[in-house]
C-alpha cells in the first residue's frame, strides 16, 4: 500500500508537536514544543494562550521534524492530526494546519483521536504487543480502564466518575504548593517523603470499574487544613501511594477477569515513577507482561498520532475535509 | 461576591450537600445561571453531580477542569464550565459565555474570577468548609430580578431538601 510514512500532528493542550513515522512503529522524527513554561506562571494551561502560542510554534516545528526525517514533502504519503478531545481553540490549529499541508502536498488528510493516539504509543516501541492488552490511560483530563482486545477494538472497562489522576495531583500540588506542573512535582517530592505515613482512602477500590480521585483530593485538603506543620513529603508520598493503588489494583483485576496477557500504561500520568514500578511489580506477581512506554511517548506527542493515523487510514480511508475540531470527541468502542 | 447571603445551608456528608443541589434543579429553567464558588474539595462538583441527576443526566459528570466546558443532556440541557485555570478576564471571552446561557442551565465552578465578565442575572453558591472534615456551608446569593423574584420558590425548596 502507498501510505507508510506519515506526518503526525498534535495540538490538543499545551504541546505543539510534529513527528515522522513510518508504518506506525518507525519513528523517523518526533518533535515537541512544550508550553510548559508559559503555563507555569499561570500555574496551568490558559486557552487563550495555548492557542495563540500553538499558532506561533505550528510550522516551525513541522518544518523541523520533517528536516529531521530526512524527508522532503515528497516522501510524506499522509497528514493526521489530532481533532479531539482537547481545548477547541488548541485543536483548531493542528487540524487547520493539516489540511492545507493535505491540499497543498496532495496528501491524504486523517482525524485521530487523542485518546487512541495514546493507546498506540505503545506500539511505537514495541509494534508486536500481544493483545488482549489493559491499558491504564491516566492524564490530566482522563482517567480509564481499557480492554484492547485487537487493533482499534477497545472496551472502556471503567472511568473516573468525578476528577482525573492527572488533575487530582495537579490540584494537589497546588494544596502543597510545589508549582505546575504538578504531577511530576509530587513525584518528585514524594521520593522523600513515607508513603506509609498518612492513610488516604482508597476510593471504590472493591466497587467495579470506575475510579473516584475527588475524595482523596478533599481528604489531602482536609490532612494540611488540620495539621499546617504537616511533612508535606509524607503528604505527597501518601496521596500518591493512594492514587496508584487504586489505579492498580484495579488493572490487575480487570486483567485476570479478561484473560488480558499484558498491563500497559498510557497518557502523562505513566510517566509518574511509583506508577511505573507498582505497574512492573504487578505485572510480575501475576505473570503478565508490563508495558510501560518510554516518557517521551507517555506525555502529548505527534508520533502516537502518526501512528494511531497510519491504523486508522488503513481501515477507514481518509478523513473528510469538512471532519472539525472535536473537544469532547470519545473513544470509538465497539 | 457579596458576603451577606440570601439562604445559608448547613450539610454534613455530601449527599446533603446534592439533595440541596437537586432541590435547586427543581425550579430551574432555560437560560439561568449559577456561579460555584468554593476552594478545591469544598464540593462544587459533587454539587453539580447531584443537580445534574435531578434533571434525569445519566452519563456521568466529571469535573470540567482540564476540558473547561462539558454538556450534559436531561431534562434540560446543561453546561458545566470550570474556570479554575481562567485567570485573566480576556480569557474568559473565549468560552463563548453568552451563547452558552442562551442554550440551557449553566453551572461555572470558581466563577468568581470572572465576576466582572457574568451577567448580572445569576444564583451565587459559595461553598465553604465547616468543623468537621465532611461539614460544608452553603451560602445562596440572588443577584438580579430573574433570581431575586424566585427567592420564596428557592427558600422552599432548599427547606423541604435541609
Amino acid at each position: 500500500m502507498g501510505a507508510d510514512v506519515i506526518l503526525g500532528i498534535e495540538t490538543s493542550c499545551d504541546e505543539t508537536a510534529a513527528a515522522v513515522v513510518a508504518r506506525a512503529s518507525d519513528v523517523r522524527s518526533s518533535v515537541v514544543s512544550s508550553q510548559v513554561d508559559i503555563h507555569a506562571k499561570y500555574g496551568g494551561v490558559v486557552p487563550e494562550v495555548a492557542s495563540r502560542a500553538h499558532v506561533e510554534t505550528i510550522m516551525p516545528v513541522v518544518e523541523e521534524a520533517l528536516d529531521a526525517s530526512g524527508l522532503t514533502s515528497s516522501g510524506i504519503d499522509a497528514v493526521a492530526a489530532t481533532h479531539g478531545p482537547g481545548l477547541i481553540g488548541a485543536l483548531l490549529v493542528g487540524v487547520s494546519a493539516a489540511k492545507a499541508i493535505s491540499l497543498v502536498w496532495d496528501v491524504p488528510f486523517i482525524g485521530v483521536n487523542h485518546l487512541e493516539a495514546h493507546l498506540y504509543a505503545a506500539f511505537l516501541e514495541e509494534p508486536n504487543l500481544e493483545m488482549p492488552l489493559v491499558i491504564l490511560l491516566v492524564s490530566g483530563g482522563h482517567t480509564m480502564l481499557i480492554l484492547m482486545e485487537g487493533h482499534l477494538r477497545y472496551r472502556v472497562l471503567g472511568h473516573t466518575v468525578d476528577d482525573a489522576a492527572g488533575e487530582a495531583l495537579d490540584k494537589v500540588a497546588r494544596v502543597l504548593d510545589l508549582g505546575y506542573p504538578g504531577g511530576p512535582a509530587v513525584d518528585r517530592l514524594s521520593n522523600n517523603g513515607d508513603r506509609d505515613a498518612i492513610a488516604f482512602p482508597r476510593a471504590m477500590a472493591n466497587d467495579g470499574w470506575n475510579f473516584s480521585f475527588s475524595g482523596v483530593k478533599t481528604a489531602v485538603v482536609n490532612h494540611v487544613r488540620k495539621r499546617p506543620d504537616v511533612q508535606i513529603a509524607d503528604v505527597a508520598a501518601s496521596f500518591q501511594e493512594a492514587v496508584a493503588d487504586v489505579l492498580v489494583m484495579k488493572a490487575r483485576r480487570a486483567a485476570k477477569e479478561y484473560g488480558a496477557t499484558g498491563l500497559c500504561l498510557a497518557g502523562g500520568v505513566a510517566a509518574n515513577s511509583r506508577l511505573r514500578e507498582m505497574v512492573a511489580d504487578a505485572a510480575a506477581a501475576d505473570g503478565l507482561r508490563a508495558f510501560l512506554p518510554s516518557r517521551a511517548m507517555c506525555t502529548d506527542n505527534a508520533a502516537m498520532v502518526a501512528a494511531a493515523g497510519w491504523w486508522r487510514l488503513a481501515a477507514d480511508g481518509p478523513s473528510g475535509m469538512d471532519l472539525g475540531a472535536d473537544p469532547s470527541l470519545r473513544l470509538p468502542v465497539d | 461576591m457579596n458576603s451577606s447571603s440570601d439562604v445559608r445551608l448547613s450539610t454534613a456528608a455530601p449527599s446533603e450537600t446534592q439533595a440541596i443541589a437537586a432541590a435547586i434543579a427543581g425550579i430551574v429553567t432555560d437560560g439561568d445561571l449559577m456561579v460555584l464558588v468554593g476552594d478545591l474539595g469544598a464540593g462544587k462538583t459533587a454539587f453539580t453531580q447531584g443537580f445534574c441527576a435531578a434533571l434525569d443526566v445519566t452519563e456521568p459528570v466529571t469535573s470540567p477542569t482540564f476540558t473547561l466546558a462539558n454538556r450534559y443532556e436531561g431534562r434540560l440541557t446543561v453546561n458545566h464550565l470550570d474556570v479554575y485555570r481562567i485567570e485573566a478576564l480576556e480569557e474568559a471571552r473565549d468560552l463563548a459565555l453568552t451563547e452558552l446561557l442562551d442554550d440551557g442551565v449553566t453551572l461555572i465552578e470558581w466563577g468568581d474570577v470572572i465576576l466582572p465578565a457574568l451577567p448580572d442575572d445569576r444564583l451565587d453558591v459559595r461553598i465553604t468548609f465547616g468543623e468537621g472534615d465532611d461539614d460544608r456551608v452553603l451560602a445562596l446569593t440572588a443577584v438580579g430580578a430573574r433570581w431575586t423574584a424566585r427567592l420564596d420558590e428557592l427558600r422552599a425548596a432548599v427547606g423541604a431538601a435541609a
